[in-house]
Order: structure tokens, then C-alpha cells, then sequence
């Protein structure tokens, strides 16, 4: 019986109901948190460009082309073109895919891999939260992106291994706010009739405790996807990212970008514009999601 | 508390010692060492094997690896760094000026970074959900999404078109040219400044929301106490402690953490002596690069966990 109510809950939270309540709630939501309403609608249009980029863009991203290199905005270039005379809109726009791709996927894989350790370390106690705190310590004393520089030369760097070495420092960050969520979770008694049913440990883990620290998994979601698009734009730039020719946001700010500043100053402004912009719509999404879900949680 | 204090001092010594288990470990299954990463490029091409061969037993490459972690674990607590594999000159002598660098611009970051955020943070409590607390909040949300080194990259080019002047790109030591080394220095500072505000902005607003809840808030006031007197001795005192925390870990972080925006500014700092260190597989220099910023993290939150058992008496671990 009691698991049934909990997969219930799972389903509550992970899909939208049909019938209005959700319509409802967002609108309850955007009325009462404008500035995240209005991160919200960014990120919607976000997604959207990256689904239809294919539809969308004015010229191929990679389509190289001399006669028009460096070309202010204008009415055929909207943002001007780069040294290769590609054109920076639809670079932009294919950049979107990129951003997003990495971003949706270090963070959620990074945050639920953490959260499923928070909760088990919480759940197991004793010498096995010990031990995995410890672990954890370690890894959070590196700096996020010495972390991430470190496993890109180690994997090699496609955009499945950058995606990894992203997702690597994730981990601990969210396991340790996850863990001392879990802990007053792991007090409850449903938690102990659980226990007494005589259901296994990971049934207990995944279907009765992680469901109970949805908020703050939730909120570190939404900070994650933050960082993993601006740690992606760091590595890109640093070269050690995506490499040429893909379109990424990160990329298209190094080099050239740099080189012809003066020249074409077009090609370092937008691209920056449309890191700041999707970070900057994550995390005010983000912060008022954390004040609508636990408006005692601190800053992370 | 005493022991308190030490038996957490302890604990940092595991922690340290698997910071650099574990830098050590990934170095060695990064493909390619040092050797190698020398004679792949450049005038040393094709050397014989044996070169090869000697040249990695010159460098102590060729013992097991528990070995050569059991030979530097050993110079550490003699406080020996070692050699760089690359160079060949010791570490201590490779890091120092770098360290003054980085060490100068986190300083200097950390500076404007808390002169920023404290009134912005306070007034933004004190204003909640008025359009004061609004406009704060969208401007630290704004230094948290704004890429330090496009900031960077931003100011040149503003520079550069306005008043066709550039930053200095070559380094000079504070005690050698105050002004051409500030004028080198405070854009670096001011782009990572930003961020680092912005995380410090948000801390100390959520804190004091957090404390002027409170009951000895609303005695105070009861009492009839001067607005400006609760404010600074009671509630700003007491909102401090996570804000000085997310301050100290963050200076932490900046002095490695850099890597990106010395890109933009040319810096010869720590973050990029690691990018280099890395590309040549210099296992020993990235090893002590990594081990000098985690131990400053794990320095900063032991002081701080001290500090808040020492201020907050219902604080015992």
C-alpha cells in the first residue's frame, strides 16, 4: 500500500496532470514570482529555438563564406558574420542545441547520481555515510573547473567525455545538500514501516526517500544547468571543450573572437549575450522556485 | 573546545591526504607523460626508445606507482615539493611569482567583491519583494550568468574602442610599479569581482531575512532600540557568519580558479601555470598546483567551522 502512494507521488511531481491543475499552478506560480515567470519563458523559448533550429536558421552554421568575412549586422547578416564569414545568428542558434544538450544532461544525471548517494549514504548511516562523506570532502575541494579540466584530458574531448567531465564535479556538490535533507527523511516512520514490510534497500532508497527530497533536488537541478552551460562555455574557450567547427557559445568567444575585437566586435558581444542570457533565465527560475518550494532552504 | 579544535584540525589530514591520492591517481590515467608530451613535439622528435627509456628513470617514471606516491607523499611532509617535470627547477621557484599574482587579484576581487555585496544585501532584505530587493536580486542573478572572461573581454574591447587603450599585458610586481600593476590588475579583479559579489549578495540578503525573523530582532525593536543600532549590532552580527563563509570559499577557489579569465587579460597566474602544467603531463607541478588550492579550501573551512563553534555555543560537533 504504501509504496503505491509513493509512486503516486513520484508521478505527481515528474509529469504534468491533465486535467488544469498544472495550468493552474503556473499561473498561481507566475503570478506570485514575476522573475521567475519570466525565467521560466525564456527557457521555453531557449528550448524551443534549440528543438527548431534546423527550421529556423537563416544560413547553415558551418557554411563558410569569404566574400562576406567579418560583416557587420545588416540586413543579411542580422549579427554580423565571422572570420570564416559564417554567420553568427545561426551559429547562435545551432549554439542553443549545443548549450542545452550539455546542460540538460550533466545536470540531471549529475544531480539525481548525487542524490541517489546523499540519500543512500543518509539512508545506510554509520560507516558507510562516513566513508562516502568522505570521499565526497575530497572531490568538493577541487575547484569545479580544475576538476573538469582534469577528467577532459583524461577522456578526451567529444562532446559525450565534456559532458562526463562536467557531470563528475556535480556529483558531490548536490550528494552533500541531498544528504542532510535525507537524514531527517530517514527518521520518518513510514521510512521504519518500510523496513518492517521487509522491502529491500534500494526499493526503500528509490521509491520512498528519494520522492521526499524532490525540493532540494530540484532546486540544485536548476542551479546545475546554470553551471554546466557556463563551464562548457569556459572549457570550449579554453579549447578544451567542443572543438571547431561546431557551433558553441564558448568556442565562438575564443580565438578569432578575441583577435578581431576591435574589427568586428560582434562576434565576442552576442555570443556572451546568449550564455549570460540562458544562465541568467536558469537561475532566476531557479532561485524562485527555491523560495516557492522551501522558502527556509539557503542559498546554495 | 580545545579539543574540539584539534580533533577537527585532524580531520583535515585525511581529507588532504585523499585530495592527493586522488590528483595523483587521475594524472597517471591521463594518456601520455611527460616524456612523451617532450619528445612528441617539437626539436625532439623521433628520439630512440632508450633516451626515451632513460629519460623516464631520470624522472623516477619507471618505478610502480605506489612507489612514486609513497616518494612524494614523503618530500610533502618535509615540506619538499620536488622538481617540475618539465622544467626541471623547483616548484616552489615556479609558483611563487604566479602565486603573487593570483594571490593580488583575489585579494583585490575579495575587496570589492565584499565592499559590493554587504549594503546590497542588507538593503535588499530589508526591502523585500519591494522593487529595491527586485532589482538587486536580477543584478546578482546577472553577475552569476555573466561569464567572467566574457566580462573580461567586454571591458578590453570597451577600452579599446572608446579611449583605443589597452590594459598593460605584461606583469609588473606591486612593489616594483604600484600604479602600472594596479593598472594591469583591476579589470581581471572587477570581472571576477562581479560573480563573486553576486554569490556573496545573495548570501548575506538570505541570511539577514533569515535573522531579522527572528525573536531578539522584535525585542530589540520592542525595546524601542534605534533602527540603525539593531541593525548593525544585532542582526548584521549575526547574519555574518555564512556570509564570511561563502566569502572565504570562495577566495579559495579564485586563487586557482582563474584558469578562463587570465586567458583574456594575458595573466601569467596559477590558473594558467595548470592549464600548461596539464597539456605537458608536468605530474608533479600539477600535483603541488592542486594540492596548494585544496589545502586553502580545507584551511578556509576549518577556520570556519572553528569559528562558528567558537561564536555559536549550541555548535558542538
Amino acid at each position: 500500500m504504501a509504496s503505491t502512494l509513493q509512486a503516486d507521488a513520484v508521478v505527481d511531481l515528474a509529469a504534468p496532470r491533465p486535467h488544469g491543475g498544472w495550468i493552474a499552478a503556473s499561473v498561481d506560480f507566475s503570478r506570485r514570482r514575476p522573475l521567475g515567470a519570466i525565467g521560466a519563458v525564456i527557457v521555453v523559448i531557449m528550448i524551443a529555438v534549440a528543438l527548431t533550429a534546423r527550421l529556423i536558421a537563416p544560413y547553415d552554421p558551418l557554411a563558410i563564406d569569404f566574400g562576406a568575412m567579418l560583416a557587420a549586422p545588416s540586413a543579411t547578416h542580422w549579427l554580423g558574420t565571422d572570420a570564416f564569414g559564417r554567420d553568427v545568428l545561426s551559429r547562435i542558434i545551432y549554439g542553443s542545441e549545443t548549450a542545452l544538450v550539455v546542460g540538460f544532461t550533466a545536470a540531471f544525471v549529475g544531480a539525481t547520481a548525487g542524490a541517489v548517494l546523499g540519500v543512500g549514504s543518509a539512508y545506510f548511516g554509520g560507516k558507510i555515510d562516513l566513508v562516502v562523506q568522505r570521499i565526497m570532502d575530497i572531490f568538493i575541494s577541487f575547484p569545479l573547473i580544475i576538476l573538469a579540466l582534469a577528467m577532459v584530458a583524461i577522456l578526451g574531448n567529444n562532446l559525450p567525455n565534456l559532458i562526463t567531465a562536467i557531470t563528475i564535479p556535480m556529483i558531490p556538490r548536490c550528494a552533500l545538500v541531498i544528504r542532510s535533507s535525507a537524514l531527517s527523511v530517514r527518521e520518518m516512520p513510514y521510512v521504519d514501516a518500510a523496513r518492517a514490510a521487509g522491502f529491500s534497500h534500494s526499493r526503500i532508497i528509490l521509491r520512498h526517500m528519494l520522492p521526499n527530497v524532490m525540493a532540494p533536488y530540484l532546486i540544485l537541478l536548476t542551479a546545475f544547468l546554470g553551471q554546466a552551460i557556463l563551464l562548457e562555455a569556459s572549457l570550449s574557450f579554453l579549447g578544451l571543450g567542443v572543438q571547431e567547427p561546431t557551433p558553441a557559445w564558448g568556442l565562438m568567444l575564443s580565438g578569432a573572437a578575441v583577435e578581431f575585437a576591435e574589427k568586428a566586435p560582434w562576434m565576442a558581444i552576442f555570443p556572451g549575450i546568449a550564455i549570460s542570457l540562458a544562465v541568467f533565465a536558469f537561475n532566476l527560475f531557479g532561485d524562485s522556485l527555491r523560495d516557492a518550494l522551501d522558502p527556509k532552504l539557503r542559498s546554495l | 573546545m580545545w579539543q574540539f579544535i584539534l580533533k577537527r584540525f585532524l580531520l583535515m589530514i585525511p581529507t588532504l591526504l585523499g585530495v592527493a591520492a586522488v590528483i595523483f591517481l587521475l594524472l597517471r590515467i591521463i594518456p601520455g607523460d611527460v616524456v612523451e608530451a617532450k619528445y612528441m613535439s617539437g626539436e625532439g622528435q623521433g628520439q630512440s626508445a632508450v633516451v626515451i627509456a632513460a629519460e623516464r628513470a631520470k624522472l623516477g617514471l619507471d618505478k610502480p606507482v605506489w612507489h612514486q606516491f609513497g616518494i612524494w607523499v614523503w618530500g610533502l611532509l618535509h615540506l619538499d615539493l620536488g622538481v617540475s617535470m618539465w622544467t626541471g627547477s623547483p616548484i616552489t621557484e615556479e609558483i611563487e611569482l604566479r602565486f603573487a599574482l593570483s594571490l593580488q587579484v583575489a585579494l583585490m576581487a575579495t575587496v570589492f567583491a565584499t565592499l559590493l555585496a554587504l549594503p546590497l544585501g542588507v538593503i535588499a532584505a530589508l526591502k523585500q519583494d519591494t522593487w529595491v530587493d527586485y532589482a538587486v536580486r536580477v543584478f546578482s542573478i546577472a553577475g552569476l550568468a555573466m561569464p567572467s572572461f566574457w566580462l573580461g573581454i567586454l571591458m578590453i574591447l570597451f577600452f579599446l574602442i572608446l579611449f583605443q587603450w589597452v590594459p598593460p599585458m605584461v606583469y609588473t610586481p606591486f612593489w616594483v610599479d604600484p600604479w602600472q600593476n594596479m593598472l594591469q590588475l583591476i579589470w581581471p579583479a572587477l570581472a571576477v569581482g562581479y560573480r563573486y559579489s553576486a554569490v556573496a549578495t545573495r548570501m548575506t540578503r538570505s541570511s539577514m531575512l533569515e535573522v531579522l525573523r527572528e525573536d531578539y530582532i522584535r525585542t530589540a525593536y520592542a525595546k524601542g532600540l534605534w533602527l540603525k543600532l539593531i541593525l548593525v549590532r544585532h542582526a548584521l552580527k549575526n547574519a555574518m557568519l555564512p556570509v564570511i563563509t561563502v566569502i572565504g570559499l570562495e577566495f579559495a577557489f579564485l586563487l586557482g580558479g582563474l584558469v578562463v579569465t587570465e586567458q583574456v587579460f594575458n595573466l601569467n597566474g596559477l590558473g594558467l601555470l595548470f592549464v600548461q602544467a596539464i597539456a605537458r603531463r608536468d605530474y608533479t607541478l600539477t600535483q603541488s598546483l592542486v594540492l596548494l588550492v585544496a589545502s586553502a579550501f580545507i584551511f578556509v573551512n576549518f577556520v570556519m567551522d572553528v569559528m562558528y563553534a567558537w561564536i555559536d555555543p549550541r555548535i558542538r560537533y
